[in-house]
């Protein structure tokens, strides 16, 4: 077990801040949307008959529309953007709104984006059926370059917002977004940035998901797909793939007020591991090892985080492994836990950015969501204070977890401020 | 397809590509101009003429190419060899 030393406090350090919030999810299309889809525990789940067709073994997916975009985006600008480009610049706009950030605002500041996202599946599909098809790469067409690489999030929309920071894409599987988040954070209370757009993003098609689906590790099938995501659930068969974008913005907390910034919440730490294991079977340590590094890093006492809004995706395993990893770091403090993959699926790349989002809005508004089909415990979550019911709730910290293929950890810490 | 045909057709792709108003498109109009054509945008066009006519523009085309008339002369000579 690796041990962590509270961090003294330096006063080279600047506090985190995120000054604005935007999402673009199955659970709606913006934060209003969603907060309310939050409250009620309306599923964004549904059964794709396309994917049945098509060979899938789990038709489940959550969905959200393809925007419009011909009103703020010219036309070279949409023919480089492929699917989970069109969601994070949704996102992006709304955050972008929220903080108070204009276009004039990001000409004269130097502002940076890390984004998460590992996959650009249907662009790469459609580029290459032309190139077989033609056996001539002069017919590709102009975007397809910019559209088929992993970093395409990021290369656009530094370009739409003109954006002269730190420029990258963080390819982290399940954990993208979240590390994208934390790598903002480090950057940013380290004075090397002020302002830093984060967030994940994540492509729904099939294209992204055959091979995934071909592991046998989505929900069976012949159930209500609002019942088919069950995380730490006895009965649960397996993760729903979910995609859309969420943008978050950080900021230092002098940035935030020197410009009258509305401060959303405060991120108190980062915790990360790998695993150095099985590329797909999660283990216990390394999960317990990121949460315990974030605790470390936020310098606080493990009874002070009163919420964790898990990993768990509704995997037999992950979940059972993540029980036992919260329960190892939290044993009596027993905080209250849930996963919003039960409403969501798992949104994959996006997850650790929206899972921010989902849970800051519930810490702003003094609720939690239930952690919607879980009837049944089993031995692992038995021992966790899982959430069944919407519960008016105030609490002021929680952690967020984020894992994925390779053994790669994270976890998030925020606050109310 | 004659040429009024072709001509009719080419501007009809431009304006929808390229999204100008047809005012924009005048057969001794800067083509380049016009449309404010960019690197890439070539690519586009040789996409275009080459789904929509069936014939393969080359970078050596472009070469000489200045007004909308260039290009519709150009298209028309590219398919009547075919």
């Amino acid at each position: 077990m690796v041990e962590f030393i509270h961090k003294q406090y330096n006063e080279m350090e600047r506090r985190v801040v995120i000054t604005g919030m935007g999402i673009y999810s199955c659970l709606g299309l913006n934060i209003e949307d969603v907060t309310q889809s939050l409250y009620k525990g309306t599923s964004g789940i549904i059964y794709d008959q396309e994917r049945h067709i098509q060979g899938f073994r789990s038709a489940f997916t959550g969905m959200v529309p393809r925007p419009d975009l011909k009103a703020t985006l010219n036309r070279r600008q949409r023919l480089s953007i492929g699917e989970e480009t069109e969601y994070a610049y949704v996102a992006t706009l709304e955050a972008m709104q929220n903080a108070g950030i204009t276009m004039d605002f990001l000409e004269n500041n130097e502002v940076g984006i890390l984004y998460g996202n590992d996959s650009v599946s249907r662009a790469v599909v459609e580029a290459v059926d032309i190139f077989r098809d033609k056996k001539d790469t002069s017919l590709i067409g102009s975007g397809a370059i910019f559209k088929s690489m992993n970093s395409t999030i990021t290369m656009n929309l530094s370009t739409i917002f003109k954006l002269r920071g730190i420029n990258m894409t963080i390819s982290a599987a399940c954990a993208s977004g979240s590390h994208a988040l934390g790598l903002g954070y480090t950057l940013i209370k380290s004075g090397m940035q002020d302002m830093i757009i984060c967030g994940g993003a994540q492509e729904i098609n099939p294209f992204a998901m055959a091979s995934f689906d071909g592991l046998g590790v989505f929900a069976e099938e012949g159930i209500d797909p609002t019942k088919a995501s069950r995380p730490f659930d006895r009965d649960r068969t397996g993760l729903v793939p979910s995609g859309g974008g969420a943008t978050l913005i950080l900021e230092s907390y002098e940035s935030a007020i020197r410009r009258g910034a509305p401060i959303v919440a405060e991120v108190l730490g980062y915790g990360f591991s790998s695993n150095g294991g099985h590329i797909s079977t999660p283990n216990v340590d390394g999960p317990a090892t990121a949460m315990r590094r974030a605790i470390a890093d936020a310098g606080i006492d493990v009874a002070s985080i009163k919420y964790i809004n898990a990993h768990a995706t509704s995997t037999p395993l992950g979940d059972a492994n993540e029980a036992k990893a919260i329960y190892e770091v939290f044993k009596d403090s027993n905080p209250f836990v849930s996963s919003t993959k039960s409403l969501t699926g798992h949104e994959c790349w996006m997850a650790g950015a929206s899972e921010i989002i989902y849970s800051t809005l519930m810490m702003n508004s003094n609720f939690i969501t239930a952690n919607k089909n879980f009837e049944n415990a089993d031995e692992d979550s038995a021992r966790l204070n899982i959430v069944k019911e919407t519960l008016e709730q105030k609490f002021d910290i929680y952690l967020s977890n984020s894992f994925g293929f390779g053994g790669t950890n994270s976890a998030l810490i925020v606050g109310k401020i | 397809m004659n040429n009024e045909e072709i001509l009719e057709k080419i501007n009809q792709i431009l304006v929808e590509e390229f999204e100008v108003d047809n005012e924009v498109i005048e057969a001794n109009n800067n083509l380049k101009e016009s449309l404010d054509l960019d690197s890439l945008d070539y690519i586009d066009l040789v996409v275009l003429v080459e789904s929509n006519f069936g014939v393969k523009l080359v970078e050596a085309d472009f070469r000489e190419l200045v007004t909308f008339q260039n290009f519709y002369d150009l298209i028309e000579r590219k398919m009547s060899k075919n």
